[in-house]
């Protein structure tokens, strides 16, 4: 076989080095320049503007607001704030306690249920119509009526060995019905790769295993990852939700301040705190997904 | 019809049968490829070489009739599909690397996975592929960041990887700027020289007329007109042969 010529740096559009030769800018591209730099500077001035322009209105709405001074005392007060911070946050740990387990729970089982779902063949038909069936049922179940039916229902049949900690049994039921969700987000990536992979990793002579695991679902799960984070965005609010069974959460902590001095401020508090939680997950998501697409095509086309 | 299929042959089809929905797509083909030969298939689109190529892989089931492939019948349903496949390399006219995997993970897939063969080992033999095909500065690179042609090199190191009995190539110029069909097609030529089996689809008629040593002619999923390259280009005996490369001289592509 002869030798096809070695490739050269040709073909990298977008490594305009200057350097190489005696190049000298032209006057048409320092002006060029000069006016988009202007129009940048001019563009962040407006920005500024119109952000200054609407904070101020919205604060003067709310404070000239016939109810602020009341409003202000009961949801706004420094005092009642400072004592329900630390109370919340001992809450929030159990938050997220319940976040990362569940988390890890949801994404496997999430998983597993969404490969159930696509396993060809007759052998698999039960395997397939229970994956449906879960997800039909635990997605259209609304989470409080799960949430109840395990943590007050499981706990009155009284069986031996099985737990009433009211913890890890809403932990439970939050897994069922999020890995539901997850399923289905999971299912929605393995469906959205294009069959050409699979017909070329089959091609191969890979197996159907081997395809899904090398080339369909590492794919998937890249692709799924936005909607992923939203889900789990979703569950660490929910993690909430197991106060019912008497368990003392984020949000718990704050209504029993509130049941004692009839002030909303550790509402605020509790609902700030979450979303200074959700925050950093978003931009890390972000960051993640980022990095990966910038790895696959660097330097491409922008 | 016999029932010892001649073992000289590479792949052999008899009365080959496929429907899409009620749409017939291939009509009683028959086809035999010896080994060491080149097999073009060539028709207008739509006329059936790529179902014919997808057939031979078992991408698509037939309807009816039989396929061999060194003697085996591939068609049996007791055969062993992913075993059939392991003998066969097949490149698309889309590529279809994979876009999660670099160049050699690309390569190297089907050597560590299915055939069993050290990393090192399939790693060696991937950068010793590429270094021949001009592409050994790529190896760590992901497709999207190759050109065309490039990518569609890659695609053919492959299917070449795991020493395939037989190659399939499915219109693996279609996709490509003029200016890159040509890097592609001298390593196809390279690998008849070489003495690989192959059946290709193809649009690129002087290339055809180059290498084939058998050209079939498909018309509406039948295979109208077969024979060495000189005699189907030269003296076509059907008018519909002889229409169909009256258009393509006329555009220029002859």
């Amino acid at each position: 076989m002869t030798v096809v010529k070695e490739e050269s740096g040709q073909d990298d559009p977008g490594d305009i080095r200057d350097g190489h030769d005696a190049y000298v800018p032209s006057q048409r591209r320092i002006e060029r320049e000069a006016y988009k730099r202007a129009r940048a500077r001019r563009a962040t001035a407006i920005a500024a503007l119109s952000t200054l322009g609407t904070g101020a209105l919205l604060y003067l709405i709310v404070v000239n607001a016939p109810g602020w001074p009341r409003t202000r005392e009961t949801f706004f007060d420094w005092g009642y704030a400072r004592e329900a911070f630390p109370q919340v946050l001992e809450g929030l740990w159990l938050n997220v306690r319940l976040l990362l387990v569940c988390g890890a729970a949801v994404l496997v089982l999430g998983m597993l249920i969404a490969i159930a779902r696509t396993l060809p063949g007759p052998v698999f038909f039960p395997v397939r119509a229970l994956a449906a069936a879960y997800t039909d049922f635990f997605r259209g179940l609304p989470l409080i009526i799960t949430l109840m039916i395990v943590v007050l229902g499981v706990p009155a049949l009284r069986l031996q060995g099985v737990t009433v900690d009211p913890v890890l049994l809403g932990g439970t039921a939050l897994t069922l019905t999020y890995s539901a969700y997850v399923a289905e987000v999971f299912r929605a990536g393995i469906e959205s790769v294009h069959p050409s992979q699979r017909a070329a990793a089959r091609s191969l002579g890979l197996t159907n295993r081997q395809a899904l695991r090398h080339v369909v679902l590492p794919q998937a799960v890249r692709r799924q990852v936005p909607p992923l984070l939203n889900d789990l965005v979703s569950l660490q609010k929910d993690t909430g939700l197991v106060s019912i069974g008497g368990a003392v959460d984020a949000v718990r902590a704050a209504d029993i301040i509130v049941g004692r001095s009839l002030n909303y401020t550790p509402y605020i508090v509790a609902g700030l705190v979450f979303v200074a939680l959700t925050i950093p997950m978003t931009r890390f998501t972000d960051w993640v997904t980022a990095r990966m697409d910038r790895r696959r095509a660097q330097g491409g086309t922008p | 019809m016999s029932e010892f299929p001649e073992q000289s042959s590479v792949l052999r089809m008899e009365s080959v049968r496929k429907t899409f929905g009620g749409t017939v797509v291939l009509r009683d083909v028959d086809l035999e490829v010896a080994p060491h030969t080149v097999t073009a298939l060539i028709g207008a689109s739509g006329s059936g070489k790529s179902t014919l190529l997808r057939c031979a892989n078992l991408l698509e089931e037939i309807d009816d009739g039989a396929i061999w492939l060194d003697g085996e019948e591939i068609t049996d349903p007791r055969a062993d599909q992913d075993a059939v496949r392991r003998r066969i390399g097949v490149v698309f006219q889309a590529y279809n690397l994979f876009p999660h995997m670099t160049v050699l993970e690309n390569i190297t897939l089907a050597p560590r996975r299915v055939h069993g063969v050290a990393r090192a080992e399939a790693e060696e033999r991937a950068r010793e592929l590429l270094e021949r095909l001009g592409l050994g500065a790529r190896a760590g690179e992901y497709p999207d960041r190759l050109s065309g042609g490039q990518q569609q090199r890659v695609a053919i190191v492959r299917a070449l990887a795991v020493r395939p009995r037989l190659l399939l190539l499915d219109e693996i110029t279609a996709a490509l700027d003029p200016e890159l069909v040509g890097e592609v097609l001298t390593v196809v030529r390279d690998l008849k020289d070489e003495g690989m089996t192959m059946v290709l689809a193809t649009h690129e008629m002087g290339f055809a007329r180059e290498v084939a040593d058998q050209v079939c002619f498909l018309d509406g999923g039948v295979v109208l007109e077969r024979g060495t390259a000189e005699l189907v280009f030269g003296e076509p005996r059907q008018e519909r042969t002889r229409r169909f490369l009256r258009r393509i001289v006329n555009a220029g592509r002859l």
